[in-house]
């Protein structure tokens, strides 16, 4: 049994759509950062009211949903099926617990009245944590579909092009939050 | 051609064809009003001029989208349309009510048109390009609804592809798109940022997918690429054009009174816009180049290409030349926007419809597959002295726009007023009208293609 290794990994045109995506977050973060400079007091203040210890379980949340999307990869390479399967579904789980995480904390937002329109820090925060919230509803349907497949025996150590494919994309959805997370609740 | 019901096709591109022309020719006329201030007024005044030659684009494109569509459709499908009669009947009356419309617009003052049309017991006439009166455009919903419906059970019954589902998928968000065309706010935040839902979310989003798929269609058959490959790229590409259009429609709100995060938003994403047209034109130039056959109709892979590299640039780059909101502020409504206008539609939209046209064309007219050489060469001439002499049109506009921008708006105290500055920017007005004039004669010779060598065999591939 040879295993096919493939760089980049997955097909080339996520790899386009990575870099794209990555050129929107890159823009908006660096937005951010440039307004940040003038407003600072402004933004320090408010950036006290963000929950830091929620996003920081988001962030272990998303951390172990890339290592078991990882491990599924590995598996299927190995041909392991059903273990590949089983990483696939633990992945989605993990991230549809930073969905639940990050949806309360929206509402607890909403419930503040606190719109794009409260000001100029709301209005960054709001619409990069809630640009990344889609890129994980995005990455986590396909984590789903890959998931279904992998029941249905459609992958194998030969064909796994796919596999990798949505795995590339969610690792990109990851390191978006690992840099938002530092910028926007901490820093 | 496989299914007999392709040909309900051909009557859509000869009337798409034919309102081409008479677009042309009022865009001739009204840059010859640019300059000439009361040429042939008071029959033809600047403001009819105006909305009869954008009023003709759209419906020209809108024809040869219909007609793209019952041409791929059933190919695609593999499977005879739904209803060949219900595709007829529809042609005739959209044409009729194409045709009343300009006459309308023509004969009668707008007021008194839409008095007659009775637009006060639903007013939606008087917007920029929606000018139609009322009952015309209950005419346009009913039949895209019978398009869609036409279309809709064509794919249903047939093989399901990833290029028949992205054009239905366009062209219902074309449909549910124009149903904003309807909804005419009191406020008048809410009446602009609307009826930037038709006129952006138009051909900055679902128009797009059109395009894309169209695009895909004509690759497919003249490269022989694998489906498997197109269909990714495809899907790529649909995904940025509708992240990028749908959100970018902001770029529009800068400063019609909606909220301030709209400046960030709108910058953000329009800024990202060329990036589905860059990911088309790599991958035009790319499946032409991994073609796994030669295929004799030359000149429909030249539009195709044409097309991937024009919408890029007048699109994409063009589009983003004045997509920032801090630049936007000094140059919105002034030539660089219609220099931007231009070149794109006519390297998104137009060149796609040419390019299909360019592909069904030979087969609706009974070749195997393209038409004879001297037919080819006539068509590539025309898509030559067309597509430079656009460029040109948008170079001419943009320095217009630049001094414009400059004079009008960035000059402090001393900016001079309107009038004054369209005085001093007449030179590139009539460089701009030569252009066109070239640009008429290009599609002259676009139509004339149509005549030439068609008792001469076609063309063959190159050994």
């Amino acid at each position: 049994m040879t295993k096919i290794t493939r760089y980049p990994p997955g097909e080339i045109i996520i790899w386009l759509f990575i870099m794209a995506e990555l050129l929107v977050f890159g823009l908006f973060f660096a937005a951010y950062a440039v307004t940040r400079i003038d407003n600072i007091e402004l933004f320090e203040l408010y950036q006290q009211n963000l929950d830091t210890t929620a996003a920081l379980y988001n962030t272990m949340a998303l951390l172990s949903s890339s290592y078991f999307v990882i491990r599924s990869v590995i598996a299927i390479k190995a041909n392991e099926q059903k273990n590949a399967y089983r990483w696939m579904l633990l992945a989605v789980v993990m991230g549809l617990v930073f969905i639940v995480i990050k949806t309360d904390e929206f509402a607890h937002h909403i419930d503040n009245g606190i719109t794009l329109s409260a000001n100029t820090f709301y209005m960054f925060y709001l619409s990069l944590a809630f640009f990344h919230y889609l890129h994980v509803v995005l990455g986590l349907i396909i984590l789903a579909v890959l998931a279904r497949n992998m029941k249905k025996g459609m992958y194998s150590y030969k064909e796994n092009a796919s596999v990798e494919t949505g795995a590339s994309y969610w690792h990109m959805v990851d390191l978006v939050w690992l840099i938002l997370f530092p910028l926007v609740y901490v820093m | 051609m496989k299914y007999t019901s392709q040909m309900v096709a051909k009557p859509y591109f000869i009337a798409a064809i034919g309102l081409f022309v008479a677009q042309i020719l009022f865009g001739v006329i009204m840059g010859m009003q640019y300059v000439v201030g009361d040429f042939l007024f008071p029959e033809i005044p600047f403001n009819v001029a105006r909305m009869v030659h954008t009023n003709l684009l759209i419906v020209w494109l809108l024809f040869g989208f219909m007609g793209a569509a019952y041409y791929m459709v059933p190919d695609e499908a593999e499977a005879e349309l739904h209803s060949p009669l219900l595709a007829k009947v529809m042609f005739w009356i959209f044409l009729v009510a194409g045709a009343v419309t300009i006459l309308g617009y023509l004969l009668v003052p707008y007021a008194t048109l839409a008095e007659i049309t009775m637009n006060d017991l639903l007013p939606t006439m008087g917007r920029e390009f929606l000018e139609q009166p009322t009952i015309i455009k209950i005419g346009i919903v009913i039949v895209a609804l019978a398009f869609l419906y036409n279309i809709g059970m064509t794919i249903l019954k047939g093989r399901k592809t990833v290029i028949n589902l992205v054009l239905l998928i366009g062209l219902v968000g074309l449909a549910v798109f124009f149903l904003f065309a309807f909804y005419n706010p009191d406020n008048i935040v809410l009446d602009k940022m609307f009826w930037w839902f038709v006129v952006h979310l138009w051909v900055e989003g679902v128009w797009e997918l059109i395009l894309g798929s169209l695009l895909a269609y004509v690759l497919i058959k003249t490269t022989g690429v694998d489906r498997e490959v197109i269909e990714k790229w495809l899907y790529v590409i649909i995904a940025m054009a509708l992240i990028t259009g749908l959100i970018g429609t902001g770029h529009h709100f800068f400063w019609i009174g909606t909220p301030g995060y709209w400046q960030w938003w709108g910058s953000i994403f329009s800024a990202m816009e060329p990036i589905p047209f860059f990911m088309m034109t790599i991958f035009a130039f790319n499946m032409v180049n991994k073609r796994r056959r030669q295929h004799p109709n030359k000149a429909a892979v030249l539009w195709a290409l044409g097309c991937s590299v024009m919408a890029f640039l007048g699109a994409g780059v063009w589009g983003f030349l004045h997509t920032l909101s801090f630049v936007n502020y000094y140059t919105h409504g002034s030539q660089i926007t219609a220099a931007h206008g231009h070149m794109a539609f006519y390297g998104a939209y137009v060149m796609i419809v040419l390019a299909i046209i360019s592909y069904a064309m030979p087969m609706l007219n009974g070749r195997k597959a393209a038409n004879s050489l001297s037919s080819q060469v006539v068509e590539m001439w025309s898509f030559w002295l067309m597509t430079i002499s656009m460029v040109f049109i948008t170079l001419f506009l943009t320095a217009a726009g630049i001094v414009q921008v400059y004079l009008q708006r960035m000059n402090g105290d001393a900016s001079l007023p309107f009038m004054v500055v369209q005085d001093k920017i007449e030179m590139f007005y009539w460089m701009r009208e030569g252009a066109g004039l070239v640009f008429l004669i290009g599609l002259i010779l676009y139509v004339i293609s149509f005549f030439v060598g068609r008792d001469q065999p076609e063309a063959e591939v190159p050994k």
